[in-house]
């Protein structure tokens, strides 16, 4: 069996880093990814069941770890070496149970919820995030019975996504997938489950304009949640910046009402909105932005179309940037973020919460989403992979994933 | 010698290529042997003395209507209200018209002891003009004497303190115009008659009026119902119009019309050739256009569109008549025709012309895609009198750069309505009813307009309206040497050459076409027999 590995070597990661410059994922081959031999990881304890991928995402903070574009602040959240992929469908080959206690045959299908929160690491009582179903706010990322580590594919105990080899998923973070759905389908659970979360924390209004920025994978999920998720119960009119042709006709059938690209953005918020334009922003524009790039001109971006006192979400993972503030500071604006996932408190009264994995498994199938899957690819071939996903917009591709279940070459 | 009247060319072996415009470029073309080729009446004859000629035509009206000084009294609200940067085209040599008319209308009021005088530049939904501009059409007397009082101020169709709504026609046409210009004693318009469309009741119906009033006919059924605008009797633009001005005239406005035409010399010394028949071209002609075009085709597009915007016609006045608005039209109308008519026999299946690299709404401006669209398909296939040059279901060959580029001064609500309205539908109707409201009530575009110099919101509308019968009656459009996406985004086909378009065009109209070309500039009127 065979797994990509990502060591500590610093003169690799500076390599990655130049050679990202020329794209990302260019650096795959002289990064401090590798391919070997591996096995199973050991489990770390009795409520751990291994899993074996059959699809494996690569997603934006995947590309960011190997181009080493990553911010320093997560450096004590991770442990080397590790397997990266936390975007995983695989095969419980051993049976194991499932985030409510419920017992999964052998050979069911799961999709695990990354995070290493408290009940992973076996640290009782459970942190208050963790007790809320919060697992994605924990603190407790380096402690434990685990080394440190804020996700499964991250962390060197628990393996990871992109191995042929099983990777190991506590109870807590097991979600079976529903026969109905596909490989493609399930594999795209985990990034749709962040759009929810996202979606769902923005408390979008009946009425609202919405913004989204960027059209990648996070940006469409997002779109999805919103036409899906959110609408219902919060009619909204939703604007997408897409740069690419692909990206826009994603976004338009994934339920967006006008869809232009990124330099038209700003016109369209503005038309929308009736509103005027001041110093190069908009006096009204739309109530919530998402922006799901992270960059600094996305952030920026994202504070010049929102309105004074609306909310700018952050989806997609910044790193170290610089901004000009002064637009939040005067226009009273709400810049929050939105990572991973929890539980959802349900629009309507009395109903229960879900989990985000739960509410992304009923819009993985209701939006067919598993289209986004553009391109597989085998182990061997990650370096072409890597460069693919790194350049999937303008590629025409939305999601690259290893394929785990045939180990002879791309299938798609 | 008298100038030659227009002509149609027969192209044989014999004839040389054929100049045609490329926007601020222009190139040799050889057209198929057996195309025609309709040039334009030489310039007139000018008026030996223009001034003497303003002042008798002020002091002898048309129609009903009493001398300019017996309609001037002490104590009286003069409005003198005057057509805008649209006209003439290319902006005319100093002085310009409208300050020789201007200036004899003011020292007549000045005469006859009027005191409260204010001028009005009726741009209806145009841009408002600059300070330079201002000076360039008024001098610099007229505008040093007003402009620094406020009583030189450009028309606000956005300002409900300065509008009146003067009732409805008898078609339920709201009239609502401006206040000042309809509650004053005598309401003097002096207008610019370049094409048969101009003038009439058209000067302060449309020139003075608000949205309001010209959503009624500048519409797409209106346009599709003026077959053509240049022709006033079969134009129902003109006939809502005319329906506008006699009520504004029961209404208690009184008019006094003064309008003029010029000749159609139309460019100055070294771009002479330009309006020249390019088998009379002698050496200097010849040496002048290579010159010009090897120059322009070195310099990026930016400096070309400035040389070009630089370039002052040297139109001189042909004929001035004053009074009664209907009975001086009459007149201008038929000046106008004598300039510009050529006589058609009968249709084509494929008509080419050459977009130069101004229209109306882009004067020291871009020719943007959409005023692309207008000038091919709104003002020049609408060049005629009786029947269309081409023929119902033939093809359009328009040569211009169209490239994908705007001003964001001038023109912001057209950079919206290409990438939101063009993007979703090209059908006249269909944007009339979704989109043309909201952009007309924007008040981003309103605020522009009213404080800027931006055409309103609703205009790239109007302008896309003027292209409704065009629209309506061709069976394609194609658009050579223009940026691909662009033509796409107007609906159009794209061609490289004119070679390949018209052998696009006869997968339309047939293998063996007619093909004419409308070689213009200078401005032409077909009468198609």
């Amino acid at each position: 069996m065979k797994a990509l590995v990502l060591e500590r070597n610093l003169p690799r990661f500076a390599a990655s880093r130049v050679a990202s410059l020329l794209g990302s994922g260019r650096g795959a081959g002289i990064g401090p990814l590798q391919l070997l031999d591996a096995g199973a990881p050991e489990r770390p304890g009795d409520d751990w069941y291994p899993l074996r991928p059959l699809l494996s995402g690569i997603c934006g903070s995947d590309l960011a770890t190997v181009d080493g574009r990553t911010s320093r602040y997560f450096e004590d959240m991770v442990s080397f070496p590790f397997v990266p992929g936390h975007e995983v469908v695989g095969v419980l080959d051993e049976g194991g149970v499932d985030f409510a206690g419920r017992a999964l045959a052998a050979g069911t299908r799961a999709v695990i919820e990354p995070v290493l929160g408290c009940a992973p690491r076996h640290i009782h009582p459970v942190c208050v995030q963790c007790g809320s179903g919060h697992t994605g706010l924990c603190g407790n990322l380096a402690f434990g019975i685990l080394e440190p580590g804020l996700q499964t594919g991250f962390c060197t105990d628990t393996g990871g996504g992109w191995s042929t080899a099983p990777l190991m998923a506590h109870a807590s973070q097991l979600h079976a997938v529903p026969d109905a759905l596909s490989d493609e389908d399930a594999v795209m659970i985990e990034p749709t489950a962040c759009a929810v979360h996202a979606a769902l924390s923005a408390h979008v209004a009946e009425g609202d304009l919405v913004a989204v920025v960027g059209a990648g994978t996070l940006g469409l999920t997002t779109v999805a949640a919103l036409h899906h998720v959110v609408r219902p119960t919060g009619p909204c009119t939703i604007v997408v910046g897409a740069k690419h042709p692909r990206q826009r006709e994603l976004a338009t059938s994934l339920g967006a009402d006008h869809v232009v690209p990124p330099d038209q953005l700003a016109r369209a918020v503005r038309r929308q909105a009736g509103s005027l334009v001041l110093a190069g922003r908009l006096t009204e524009g739309a109530d919530v932005v998402f922006d799901c790039v992270g960059s600094a001109a996305s952030i920026a971006e994202a504070l010049s179309l929102v309105r004074p006192r609306g909310k700018v979400v952050l989806v997609g993972m910044p790193a170290k940037v610089t901004v000009d503030l002064a637009p939040l500071w005067h226009r009273e604006l709400t810049l929050v973020g939105a990572y991973a996932y929890g539980n959802e408190t349900a629009a309507e009264p009395g109903a229960p919460d879900r989990r985000s994995f739960e509410l992304a498994t009923d819009l993985v199938g209701t939006a067919s989403l598993g289209r986004l899957v553009s391109a597989l690819y085998p182990l061997e071939r990650y370096e072409e992979a890597l460069a693919h996903a790194g350049a999937a917009g303008r590629r025409g591709a939305v999601k690259v994933a290893f394929d785990l279940r045939n180990p002879k070459g791309r299938t798609r | 010698m008298s100038p030659r009247p227009g002509f149609v060319l027969d192209v044989d072996s014999s004839t040389p290529p054929t100049l045609f415009w490329h926007g601020e470029r222009f190139s040799l073309e050889k057209l198929p042997e057996g195309s025609r080729v309709i040039y334009a009446p030489e310039p007139i004859d000018p008026l030996s003395d223009p001034q003497a000629a303003i002042r008798h035509a002020l002091t002898h009206p048309e129609g009903d209507q009493d001398p300019l000084p017996a309609l001037l009294f002490p104590g009286m609200r003069l409005t003198i209200a005057f057509d805008d940067i649209s006209l003439p085209l290319p902006p005319m040599e100093r002085p310009d018209i409208r300050q020789l008319v201007m200036e004899q209308v003011l020292d007549m009021a000045a005469e006859a002891g009027v005191d409260d005088v204010e001028l009005i530049v009726a741009l209806a939904l145009h841009r408002r003009m600059t300070e330079p501009e201002l000076r360039h059409a008024v001098g610099d007397r007229i505008y040093d004497a007003f402009a620094p009082n406020g009583l030189l101020t450009q028309h606000d169709a956005e300002d409900a303190t300065n509008l009146i709504h003067l009732g409805q026609t008898d078609q339920g046409e709201d009239v609502e115009i401006n206040k000042r210009a309809a509650e004053s004693d005598l309401l003097v318009y002096v207008n610019i008659n370049l094409v048969a469309m101009d003038g009439g009741h058209k000067s302060v119906a449309t020139g003075l009026a608000s949205y309001k009033s010209l959503r009624h006919h500048h519409n797409p059924e209106t346009m599709r119902k003026s077959k053509s605008f240049m022709d006033q009797h079969k134009s129902e633009l003109h006939s809502a119009n005319w329906r506008m001005g006699r009520l504004i005239r029961d209404a208690g406005v009184k008019v006094f019309q003064i309008e003029t035409t010029l000749n159609n010399d139309t460019f100055p010394g070294a771009f002479q050739f330009l309006q020249k028949r390019e088998w009379e071209w002698k050496a200097k002609d010849r040496l002048a256009y290579v010159g010009a075009a090897a120059a322009l085709n070195r310099v990026p597009a930016r400096h070309a569109r400035k040389i070009f915007h630089s370039v002052k016609a040297p139109h001189r006045m042909t004929s001035v008549q004053a009074g009664e608005v209907e009975a001086v039209h009459t007149k201008t109308t038929a000046n106008v025709w004598e300039q510009q008519g050529v006589v058609v026999q009968g249709q084509t299946d494929i008509l080419t012309m050459g977009l130069p690299y101004i229209s109306p709404y882009n004067v020291n401006s871009i020719l943007n895609p959409i005023l692309v669209a207008c000038l091919g398909l709104g003002y020049f296939f609408n060049l005629y009198r009786g029947k269309p040059l081409v023929r119902e279901g033939g093809v359009l060959i328009m040569t211009h750069p169209t490239r994908w580029e705007f001003n964001p001064v001038h023109h912001p609500s057209y950079i919206d309505f290409f990438e939101q309205v063009l993007s979703q539908t090209t059908d006249p109707n269909v944007m009339s009813e979704q989109f043309e409201e909201g952009f007309a009530t924007d008040p981003w575009y309103i605020h522009l307009y009213r404080t800027g110099h931006a055409y309103h919101g609703v205009h790239p509308f109007y302008m896309w309206y003027w292209c409704a019968h065009a629209l309506q009656h061709l069976g394609a459009v194609i658009i050579v040497g223009g940026d691909p996406k662009a033509v796409h985004r107007l609906g159009f086909r794209s061609a490289s050459t004119l070679a390949d378009a018209l052998e696009m065009a006869r997968d339309v109209v047939g293998t063996s076409p007619t093909l004419t070309h409308l070689h213009t500039p200078p401005i032409l009127m077909a009468d198609v027999q």
